[in-house]
């Protein structure tokens, strides 16, 4: 009887795998999992607000496990890519996201899918939680035709429905957020944008421009501060006068939010998202997180800080760990249980790489296409005169 | 009737001149219409034809425009659709590019493009090449307008033509209009381009009023993004100019012409991309080519105008080498004797076509 229950609940676990949810076998039902808890999270540095998000959040057993599969996906495709850029099948530039899940998958949560999304290079993260696949995502990293950009963007473009890449120009996505906010404004359909820059960005002048207009205009803006401590190799102590960049929009308020705590970022993107809708105009987040990598691949990322501080926030701070620890520690799912979703989100992932790795390259004949959106073809020149190339949009 | 020619010279004056053309079929119902007012019309009408379309830029709004090409829109528009913004170029062309990516159709202004130079990260990194980076996923279709190159007095941070600078890049449409049906017929196309186009006009050309055919005053009256217009046939020598030079052009040919020497004058329209197609057509005809343009000469429109000549059919039709003639290589000087020998004059082209012709 036990065999086929297993056989039963095997099967009904391999079907919940193809869309991530999680089917409440009958095998199961002996261990009474917690539906839903109640935690306290920390509450939030204010300016110029008179009261933050909630100090409680409420996680349901579904929400917990949803989360956990996502950030596990993440955190995983980032070890996986950079495994593959070390075997040289990734090249040029790749910033990686580990250490920084409860940020992407804790806005996403807290926004509506039909709102916008803009961030800068180190968007593989975003890319997922906006809607692409990781099998694309792995392909665009190894530059194949398989990939979201057919292979023509690479690591910093990649594009979603309303999400707007992956910049790689410093702080150039913020005003094309803003930019995002008017439109939305403008068609009056409700919805948002969520902006995201760094500690680093956070000093560029087309940032402060953008604060100016998003507050004149009263944009539906969120502006996020991914704060994890360093621009490339400079700390935040010696990059900012004040690093408190939850309160450089100045006259747009802000808070300031712990970054590695998911359902802390959860609840102050609600509350975010709440202030834009309502009319008041853009609010500004800083996310306090930590970025185990280096600012990419070509920086090993312990010349400017020690192994001990990188060990440090791993043990004490790490946002799947955090979430996990609550969960168990709550009965909200097993050990067991969450070991098996690890094991399928590495078959995920190797899944993934496998098709990144064997997908064939873009073929040559979309080398000049894509120059102009809904444009009869058109001749390009090519490396010399006699070469005369194809376009189509 | 001896036809009325005077040659627009200066800025400052708002003298509105009367260009007949003998060759043109002038149409019962013609209208005399400056750029401004052509200009003008164009947004109107595409602002009446698509909700989405929008004007942004400093002064576009309640100051009708800083140099009033946008006068009475935000009368009509309002708030929503004519904004005014803050002195923040590289911030709000920015976020004009966003709000194309997010379905809308703005059109940016820059007050000269002098000032674009502040954002051009935005116009060439975040709009040009988004199409491309995304495999087709994300069009931007917004247009960059503005005056272009030498005015009068204003001096060199004032002065400069970006024509070839933006013209360097794919993924841009580059325009260059020079007469009222221009400017009106480009930009209307450029507001309906899915693309980001740059539309370096003129200050200078302003106050010119044209000719407006019925044909060109229909409200969907456009004209066709890379094609170049022969403004003036002629047989002895091919001259390639955009915008205020072809004006110039066509003066030196009214001049030449009492010696004998035809020129056929090519109006470019289009700058990115080139029609050389019409250039090797005409050289095919003439023989001799002269390129004529306000901006610096090294690495200018003329420059590449002479390689693509060099590196196509044309070239075995040409009896002299093609020449350029161009502002001169300095930053533009103030004082009026040297900012009028820093650009080129009609003497020059005419100069120019004689020595290419052994005259």
């Amino acid at each position: 009887m036990q065999k086929m229950l297993n056989i039963i609940s095997n099967v009904l676990r391999g079907s919940a795998n193809r869309n991530g949810s999680r089917v409440v076998v009958a095998s199961r039902t002996y261990a009474d999992f917690t539906p839903q808890a109640t935690f306290d999270i920390k509450k939030c540095d204010l300016h110029k607000l008179e009261e933050g998000p909630p100090l409680q959040a409420v996680l349901t057993r579904e929400e917990g496990l949803q989360y956990y599969r996502t950030m596990q996906v993440m955190r995983r495709m980032e070890l996986k890519a950079d495994q593959l850029y070390k075997q040289k099948i990734i090249r040029g530039f790749c910033h990686l996201y580990d250490g920084q899940e409860a940020c992407a998958v804790g806005i996403e949560s807290g926004i509506n899918r039909t709102d916008h999304l803009i961030t800068a290079y180190r968007a593989h993260g975003y890319t997922l939680t906006r809607g692409g696949t990781v099998r694309e995502i792995m392909a665009e990293l190894t530059g194949r035709r398989g990939g979201i950009a057919k292979g023509k963007g690479g690591s910093m473009h990649m594009y979603a429905k309303h999400f707007y890449g992956g910049n790689g120009i410093v702080g150039a996505q913020v005003p094309l957020g803003a930019g995002v906010a008017l439109a939305c404004k403008y068609q009056g359909k409700n919805e948002l944008c969520v902006c995201l820059y760094g500690d680093g960005a956070a000093n560029q002048g087309q940032i402060f421009e953008t604060y100016n207009m998003a507050a004149l205009w009263k944009l539906p803006c969120i502006f996020i501060c991914e704060n994890n401590k360093y621009g490339m190799g400079t700390s935040v102590e010696r990059a900012a006068a004040s690093t408190d960049y939850y309160k450089r929009g100045d006259f747009i308020p802000g808070l300031r939010v712990d970054g590695m705590d998911i359902l802390c970022v959860r609840e102050a993107t609600k509350f975010a998202a709440e202030h834009c809708r309502s009319g008041k105009g853009p609010i500004l987040m800083e996310l306090q997180t930590y970025r185990y990598h280096g600012h990419s691949m070509s920086d090993p990322g312990i010349s400017y800080r020690t192994r001990e501080e990188i060990q440090e926030v791993r043990s004490k701070s790490d946002p799947i760990s955090l979430l996990k620890d609550r969960m168990i520690s709550n009965n909200m799912a097993s050990v067991e249980e969450l070991k098996e979703i690890d094991v399928e989100v590495r078959k995920e992932i190797e899944d993934a790489a496998q098709f990144a790795t064997t997908d064939p390259e873009p073929p040559l004949e979309d080398l000049c296409n894509h120059i102009f959106s809904n444009e009869p073809p058109m001749e390009v020149r090519g490396t010399n005169p006699w070469a005369k190339l194809k376009s189509i949009s | 009737m001896a036809s009325l020619r005077c040659f627009f010279r200066s800025g400052r004056n708002a003298i509105s001149v009367v260009l007949r053309r003998e060759f043109h079929k002038t149409s019962p119902a013609t209208l005399q219409v400056t750029v401004r007012d052509a200009l003008n019309q164009a947004m109107d009408e595409e602002l009446e034809r698509d909700e989405r379309v929008f004007l942004l830029g400093e002064e576009v709004a309640q100051y009708d425009g800083a140099y009033k090409v946008s006068r009475g829109l935000w009368k009509k528009y309002g708030d929503k659709r004519i904004i005014d913004t803050p002195i923040s170029e590289m911030g709000f062309a920015g976020i004009a590019v966003g709000a194309a990516m997010a379905g809308l159709r703005p059109i940016c202004e820059f007050m000269t493009f002098n000032f674009s130079m502040q954002a051009i990260d935005q116009v060439i990194n975040s709009a040009a090449k988004t199409y491309y980076m995304s495999a087709g996923l994300q069009p931007v279709p917004i247009v960059f307008r503005g005056p272009n190159g030498a005015s009068a007095g204003v001096a060199a941070q004032h002065s400069q033509c970006f024509a070839a600078w933006y013209s360097h890049c794919p993924g841009l449409k580059v325009l260059s209009p020079w007469s009222a049906e221009d400017a009106k017929g480009l930009l209307k196309s450029a507001i309906r381009d899915d693309n980001p186009v740059v539309v370096l006009e003129n200050e200078l050309m302003y106050g010119v009023a044209f000719e407006l055919s019925d044909e060109a005053q229909s409200k969907d009256f456009v004209i066709p993004i890379g094609k170049a217009k022969i403004e003036r046939p002629g047989n002895h020598v091919t001259l390639v100019a955009h915008s205020r030079m072809v004006g110039f052009c066509l003066d030196a040919a009214a001049v030449l012409a009492k010696e004998g020497v035809e020129c056929e004058v090519i109006n470019l329209r289009t700058i990115r991309p080139l029609d050389t197609d019409t250039i090797e057509a005409s050289i095919m005809k003439t023989n001799h080519l002269i390129s004529v343009e306000g901006g610096w000469p090294q690495f200018g429109v003329g420059a590449e105008i002479c390689a693509r000549i060099m590196e196509g059919p044309a070239f075995n039709y040409l009896d002299a080498p093609a020449i350029r003639v161009t502002g001169v290589d300095i930053p533009m000087p103030y004082a009026k004797i040297l900012e009028d020998n820093s650009v080129p004059q009609i003497k020059d082209i005419i100069f120019s076509v004689k020595k290419t012709l052994n005259m």
